[in-house]
């Protein structure tokens, strides 16, 4: 509210004056991921553009992808996908209106960083071993 | 007695102009990205230091083609919608909260599009 004539009113007590709270901390990094994921998206795609691009291209971009910081990135990018997804089930099942008391919603956010980081390294080492 | 004009009733939009649309967007394709989302982790995954030719098999099964394209057309969708959230939280001026709405869109777009012309054209044999 930029244009509002009363620039000095009270305003509502902001995050600095919480406690940090897991299932606040879970709301943030849903944002996060998903601001990550939007550019990640991006990067997927231009992965793909270089396959239908030319060889050389694609060597690049490959060989950008292969590196161990674009696998580096690629973790994270599929780290956060799982973790997004999960908090979006999360989302869903309160949209039933289950999951709000203390203990469950504590349990379900403990669940859902549990989860992400152990299907992401299942992922990974599944696909090194197959390889 | 109700200040709403007829034509108001009727459409069922109060002042933001438009409905629930946006939340019912939001979901829809968060359901559809749950089944897109686990095939998009395996291709990733699976496409890790792949060579082209290697990629361009993959794609060229229609099967795969297929997912690619609606996991670009739901997952652009959605994350649109969500960057167009983190705006209005953020984004507080008229103007630069327009113009951060337009670049949203058409960086959404752009992303889709390429997406699917690529994928398009190697599964079409290019």
């Amino acid at each position: 509210m930029a244009n509002s004539p009363m620039k000095e009113r009270p305003l509502s007590p902001h995050l600095s004056i919480y406690k940090p709270m897991l299932t606040m901390m879970m709301s943030i990094v849903h944002r996060i991921t998903g601001a990550g994921l939007y550019f990640g998206m991006a990067l997927f795609v231009w992965w793909l553009f270089a396959a239908a691009h030319s060889q050389g291209y694609f060597d690049f971009v490959q060989g950008f992808i292969g590196s161990w910081f674009g696998r580096l990135v690629l973790l994270g990018f599929t780290w956060a996908l799982i973790h997004h997804a999960l908090g979006g089930l999360r989302h869903l099942l309160w949209d039933t209106g289950r999951g709000f008391d203390l203990v469950k919603i504590e349990w379900l956010a403990r669940a859902n960083i549990a989860a992400s980081v152990a299907l992401t390294l299942l992922i990974w080492i599944a696909a090194y071993v197959a390889r | 007695m109700s200040m709403r004009t007829p034509l108001g009733k009727v459409r069922g939009l109060g002042s933001a102009k438009s409905g629930t649309e946006h939340f019912w967007h939001q979901r829809m394709t968060a359901v559809a990205n749950i089944p897109l989302l686990i095939f998009l982790v395996y291709f990733c995954v699976s496409m890790v230091g792949a060579t082209r030719a290697e990629m361009a098999d993959a794609i060229a099964n229609p099967l795969v083609a297929l997912m690619l394209v609606f996991t670009i057309i739901s997952v652009t969708w959605h994350m649109r919608l969500g960057m167009q959230v983190i705006i209005e939280d953020y984004v507080h001026g008229e103007g630069s909260k327009l113009i951060c709405l337009l670049g949203n869109t058409f960086f959404s777009l752009a992303v889709a599009l390429t997406g699917l012309f690529a994928v398009l054209k190697i599964s079409f044999g290019g």
